[in-house]
């Protein structure tokens, strides 16, 4: 892919598909974001939190004296001061959509959050108090001072005890620890089992690790003098849930409620959901009639933060002598921490991608989500897909040695083929419709990512043998991820009376260059030069509806909205200054922002006039002395279904038998994301998953105590990889456009992040074939990578 | 083995700030019994303490301005003496180190980024002792001395009683480590300073300093020096595995005795990033490969 | 000092119950002299940030690991949230906002950031920018292993660091030619 040399559009070519360089940079390379905690409200006050530094206590007392009378403190509240509040709930999130819950029953069990804990603490980093003071170090201060008593109680650490007899109750509510639970069953599986050539199970644990952008959660929030409105700034990619989960706390109509999700720095996920800071903070705002501010640290973000990935599959599949997959059989354990924040999410994104690109006939899946002494988990970039992807990319592994075949190839005898799209699994996607891949070339993906790794290369340096005890290895991992999650998103332009656009979507960016990508697709849509576009993302008055940046739907949702939009402002356009000029629509045409006579030498129009003087279409000149047309269209776009992105991914490494150190020599990855809109936008979005993929390969893991205290609560101890770390990709693409919507496109804002664990297990493996290993949990560090060596591997 | 994990803040408590001109005032100032006192120059170590509410001294010494303490020098005997001032950039990059003492230029070279290096000094790496770190290693490798000052006038203490154990060391709260010394360097010497981390400028995982030289009569391993950071509470110099190579030509039997001396000898512990079985397998396999370089040094 | 040095620009000091000392520093931050009260445990990040509203340079961690909130200390990168702003007294700082200020067009090591697109969300870019800039400001091109090692001291979790690297060495390039 090329970008950069390509810095605009070529005459008379479309926006789209072109490496525009991105708008948004100028403004970010001098230091002018606006990220929450930039924005100057004069007069703040800051905002701490005291969290639980148990894993599970009773909270016998607190005593806030010393700490109000602390220098600079404004307030200092406990669960009892916000009681009147209730406790938070993502309705939106744990609803079980209507066709799932006919077919398949789910259990979704809630657990409301208290916006400080009261009664009780369930995990490390709990909000137990608020302090608001006139700075941080002031109510770091006081935090200090906050005298809580705590009565411990026997700590909830491993998922697999959660459902014991002796297991500790989290919930007092709830009959159990079970979160949510969910069987999907296809075909006749236990029969397929009991008579397969080769059957083959294991046991494989995806990690915790967490999102960890560089900014941490902010938000902040103030009264407006002016309107009386409430503005809140976070750094959400939720704005809309944010304003009705606001307005719902606080008692307030939405429409009094402004939220603002400004430059955001980095979200993957873990600002997606709600936080209970972000509903105390503007209630502070309220109460105490000035703005208040809230900047998490670095440590409340690592342990207090969502988490997520923790699961365990075990898993078997079934194959007839010549590797053809006849079933799966799963039976997922997913971690949830201590609150059910996003339901089935999780689970069924694993649940509903374990068959990725192969067919599999016969399928048993049963989800089990419990609640454990941990902090909350949810969906992190891929939300479930790369810890289904691992099980299941390790089992093909693991299949393949059985059957005495290479892994690649065991993959191409069971792909779906182009020619069966549309593909139906048996299987309910997540919107409880029946599962279906709507466009693809799986067996392309594996070719081209075969051809660039190279195996058979590799083999031929596996048997000449270890260099200084250092081997090499390959691996593969496929995958498909349903992209474009509904229900909708708004897109709404309007053409200012200067002439410029105005395109307001509902989604933010948090990164994603949204300001570049979605002007690209109103400026194809409408016929403007991309200069003349403003786009807003994320802001409730802009767009008094929309859902947000989350789940690859962004492109696929607001980018449709963005396109339908852009058509219909087109013919408003052309209406107009038909009626303006005085001749029929069909004669004109719109490109460059000016509306033309088809045949040359005909009348024309730029839009500048047009929107500044014409009359509104279907409505008389006014005689008034107004003039002006309001042109402005509003499009909420639902898509009838998911596009299905897909990749295959292959790594070559060498492992040193002695230090036990991964090195990546090649890292290739072949991803199918239909239209590209900014090539190098998705370019970007690719590696930049792959890092964090990386990341979670080899170096991150959010690690607990059996007493429930994070010991990776720092920088120093939680590992994101440096640029030292990441290697250059070896990156191919194809284009299977989704006839799921007009522009084609499917989403990828996850897909880079769903496979490197499964490709860097597999070839670390595949490298430690000489000692017999199994890898079954990551991250492969050293000493993780050495125990394997010293360990020879049991049978699962 | 040493990082900080248990973090709940990270604004500091109060205190106050001094930065005195002369090492007189400083000392006075540290040996003020009414304030918990605590001496900052890069800040490297110490800020990330403070912001964690972990270190909560009431006044600051800042000693970076103490025109007596920013030497760096070669003195008449050949010795290298570095001022508590001098920051670890400096050091590295100086042209007398390197020629003379590069085990400690490639030691710096370890430490964390330049970003880091710019700001955090000598003295205040070797004063923080992090057994994890460079400094520390190669300080107990190169035989250093340290000049700590205090009420009572200076001392000099060697490498060997310098370091008492993690974040502690032979000086005392109204004390600082004003001047580390390093031995002038034998003629024929070989050095070699290896480690594993798991990012590009983690503290390590295990670390190993060598220092080998040659006797010109014999061509064979006249002395030894073997230090091992990340394996214990304090850089542990293994005389076990330096009396195996003595005398030798490093060859594979010295080496394969080396390594088993370190297997023998090292009693790392366990944490989140590795285990003492990996921290002892890695750490001589790391000797194995420092003895050879530095040899090839030599 | 010469007379024809203009006064600096005084900042004010917030009036807070502050426990620890204060103390009054003068400094130049992108070329204007400033003096100031400050805290002693106040951080140079939030010294820049809450008192000089420069809020280009950035807070990932406060620890010194993710290298956003890097500034140039008499040209040289450092962690600002590993200095005392009270440390800084008669220093020279240099933040992203001096770098092309107002409408200027971008230096070199901007440019390449944004035609490399070697940023996604913009939050860590300032640091990796100000460490970009000191190496392009060396006498001599810094080798590979130098500029890896300067570009390891920041965190990114966007972009995946290529075109970081990418930009870094167009940069680089256009100072001291390919």
């Amino acid at each position: 892919m090329s970008h950069a040399s390509d810095p605009g559009r070529q005459d008379g070519g479309s926006w789209i598909g072109r490496s525009v360089p991105r708008v948004e940079d100028d403004r970010l390379l001098r230091g002018n974001g606006r990220y929450v905690d930039d924005i100057a409200l004069p007069g703040a006050v800051e905002a701490a939190f005291l969290r639980s530094p148990h894993a599970h206590a009773r909270i016998e007392s607190i005593d806030v004296k010393a700490a109000l009378e602390a220098p600079g403190v404004v307030a200092v509240w406990t669960g009892d001061d916000v009681a009147s509040l209730p406790p938070m709930l993502n309705k939106e999130e744990l609803r079980t959509p209507p066709g799932l819950a006919a077919l398949l029953d789910p259990t979704v069990r809630m657990t409301p959050m208290p916006l400080l804990a009261g009664e009780k603490v369930l995990y490390v980093g709990q909000p137990v108090a608020l302090v608001l003071a006139e700075n941080r170090y002031l109510a770091e201060d006081a935090l200090e001072l906050v005298d809580v008593r705590y009565a411990p109680l026997p700590v909830l650490v491993d998922r697999e005890d959660a459902l014991s007899e002796q297991a500790p109750l989290l919930h007092d509510g709830l009959p159990d620890n079970t979160a949510v639970a969910v069987r999907a069953r296809v075909g006749d599986p236990d029969t397929v089992f009991a008579s397969a050539h080769t059957v083959i199970g294991e046991r494989f644990e995806a990690h915790r690790y967490v999102a960890s952008p560089i900014e941490t959660r902010a938000v902040s929030a103030q009264v407006d003098p002016y309107s009386g409105r409430l503005n809140v700034w976070s750094g959400t990619q939720t704005p809309h849930r944010l304003r009705e989960a606001t307005a719902h706390t606080l008692g307030l109509t939405a429409d009094t409620v402004h939220v603002v999700a400004a430059d955001v720095g980095g979200g993957f996920g873990q600002k997606g959901i709600l936080y209970v800071e972000e509903l105390l903070v503007p209630h502070a705002a309220r109460v105490l009639g000035r703005p208040v501010l809230w900047r998490e640290d670095r440590n409340e973000n690592l342990t207090a933060s969502s988490h997520a990935r923790e699961q365990i599959h075990s898993i078997e599949l079934a194959a007839d002598a010549e590797g053809r997959i006849l079933g799966v059989r799963d039976r997922i354990l997913v971690n949830f921490g201590a609150y059910n924040v996003t339901g089935l999410v999780v689970p069924y994104n694993s649940l509903c991608h374990l068959l990725g690109p192969y067919r599999i006939p016969h399928v048993d899946i049963d989800v089990t989500g419990v609640l454990t002494n941990t902090t909350f988990a949810t969906p992190y970039r891929g939300a479930g897909r790369p810890e289904t992807v691992f099980a299941m990319e390790r089992a093909m592994d693991r299949l393949a040695a059985a059957l005495g075949l290479a892994p690649e190839e065991l993959r191409a005898r069971n792909l779906v083929g182009p020619d069966e799209m549309p593909y139906t699994t048996g299987l309910v996607d997540r919107s409880g419709s029946p599962q279906s891949y709507d466009s693809g070339d799986f067996p392309e993906l594996l070719r081209r990512a075969v051809a660039k790794a190279d195996p058979e290369d590799v083999r031929a340096r596996q048997r000449e043998g270890a260099r200084d005890g250092k081997h090499i290895g390959v691996g593969f991992a496929m995958y498909i991820e349903a992209t474009g999650l509904g229900p909708f998103e708004t897109a709404r332009i309007d053409i200012a009376p200067t002439g410029r656009v105005r395109l307001a979507i509902g989604a933010p960016s948090q990164g994603q260059g949204h300001r570049t990508s979605m002007a690209q697709i109103a400026a194809d849509a409408i016929g403007v030069p991309l200069g003349v576009i403003d786009v807003t993302g994320g802001d409730t008055e802009a767009t008094p509806f929309g859902v947000g940046t989350i789940a690859s739907r962004a492109l696929v949702n607001a980018g449709n909205a963005t396109h339908r939009a852009g058509r219909l402002v087109r013919e408003k356009i052309i209406d107009a200054a038909a009626r303006r000029l005085g001749v029929p629509a069909d004669s004109l045409d719109l490109s460059d922002g000016v509306v033309a006579a088809k045949e040359p030498g005909g009348p024309s129009m730029d839009l500048a006039e047009l929107a500044g003087r014409a009359p509104l279409p279907g409505t008389p000149e006014p005689t008034d002395g107004r003039h002006g047309t309001e042109i402005s269209e509003t499009v909420h776009f639902r898509p009838p279904g998911f596009a299905v992105a897909s990749g295959a991914h292959a790594a070559v490494v060498e492992v040193d038998e002695h230090t036990g150190a991964v090195e990546i020599l090649h890292y290739v990855v072949v991803h199918d994301a239909g239209v590209i809109v900014n090539p190098m936008i998705a370019e970007g979005q690719v590696t930049g998953g792959i890092a964090q993929g990386i990341g979670g390969a080899l170096y991150e893991e959010m690690v607990y105590g059996p007493d429930g205290q994070p010991r990776t609560g720092t920088y120093m101890d939680y590992l994101v990889p440096t640029s030292s770390e990441i290697p250059d990709l070896d990156m191919d693409e194809l284009f299977t456009p989704s006839p799921m919507n007009d522009l084609r496109v499917k989403g990828l804002g996850e897909g880079g992040a769903i496979a490197p664990q499964a490709v860097l297990a597999n070839a670390v493996e595949d490298a430690l074939r000489p000692f017999g290993v199994v890898v079954r949990r990551g991250p492969l560090s050293p000493s993780r990578v050495r125990d394997l060596i010293r360990t020879p591997a049991t049978p699962a | 083995m040493t990082t900080i994990r248990e973090a709940r803040w990270l604004k500091p408590t109060p205190f106050d700030y001094t930065a005195p001109r002369t090492l007189a005032e400083a000392v006075a100032l540290l040996g003020d019994p009414a304030r918990d006192t605590k001496v900052v120059a890069g800040g490297q170590s110490l800020i990330p303490m403070l912001n964690m509410r972990l270190a909560r001294p009431e006044l600051l010494v800042d000693i970076t301005r103490i025109e007596e303490l920013a030497h760096l020098t070669v003195d008449a005997s050949g010795a290298l003496r570095i001022g508590a001032a001098v920051r670890q950039a400096r050091a590295a990059a100086d042209p007398a180190v390197r020629h003379g003492w590069p085990l400690l230029a490639a030691a710096i070279s370890h430490i964390g980024h330049p970003q880091i290096r710019g700001r955090g000094t000598v003295c205040g790496s070797l004063a923080h002792h992090d057994p994890a770190a460079e400094l520390p290693t190669a300080a107990r490798a190169l035989d250093a001395r340290f000049v700590i000052t205090g009420p009572g006038g200076s001392r000099i203490v060697p490498a060997e009683d310098f370091f008492v154990a993690t974040f502690s060391t032979a000086v005392d709260d109204d004390e600082l480590l004003a001047e580390v010394i390093l031995p002038p360097p034998p003629a024929a010497q070989g050095w070699a300073f290896e480690e594993l981390t798991r990012r590009h400028g983690d503290f390590a995982t295990v670390g190993v300093a060598v220092l080998l030289e040659r006797d010109s009569a014999t061509g064979l391993v006249r002395t030894a020096r073997v230090v091992f950071s990340g394996a214990g509470p304090v850089p542990v110099r293994l005389s076990a595995a330096e009396d195996a190579l003595v005398g030798t030509g490093v060859d594979e039997a010295a080496l394969a005795a080396a390594r088993s001396a370190a297997l023998a000898g090292l009693d790392p512990s366990d944490d989140v990033h590795a285990s003492a079985a990996h921290r002892r397998e890695t750490a001589a396999h790391l000797l194995v490969r420092a003895c050879t370089t530095a040899w090839e040094r030599c | 000092m010469t007379p024809s040095v203009p006064a600096p620009r005084t900042v004010r000091t917030p009036p807070l119950a502050e426990p620890s000392g204060w103390h009054r520093i003068t400094l130049t931050v992108n070329g204007e002299r400033i003096t100031a009260e400050v805290e002693s445990r106040l951080l140079l990040s939030d010294f820049l940030r809450d008192r000089l509203r420069l809020t280009g340079t950035h807070v990932g961690c406060e620890h010194g690991v993710c290298g956003a909130c890097t500034v140039l200390v008499d040209g040289e990168p450092a962690r600002s949230c590993l200095t005392l702003a009270v440390q800084c007294d008669g220093a020279a700082l240099r933040t992203v906002e001096g770098l092309a200020p107002g409408d200027a067009p971008l230096t070199p090591v901007q440019r390449a950031f944004h035609t490399c697109h070697g940023m996604q969300c913009g939050f860590c870019t300032p640091g990796f920018v100000m460490t970009a800039t000191a190496l392009t400001e060396q006498p001599e091109r810094p080798g590979p292993d130098e500029v890896a090692d300067a570009l390891s001291g920041h965190l990114c979790r966007c972009t995946g660091y290529r075109n970081i690297r990418r930009a870094v060495c167009q940069a680089l390039d256009e100072r001291f030619g390919e």
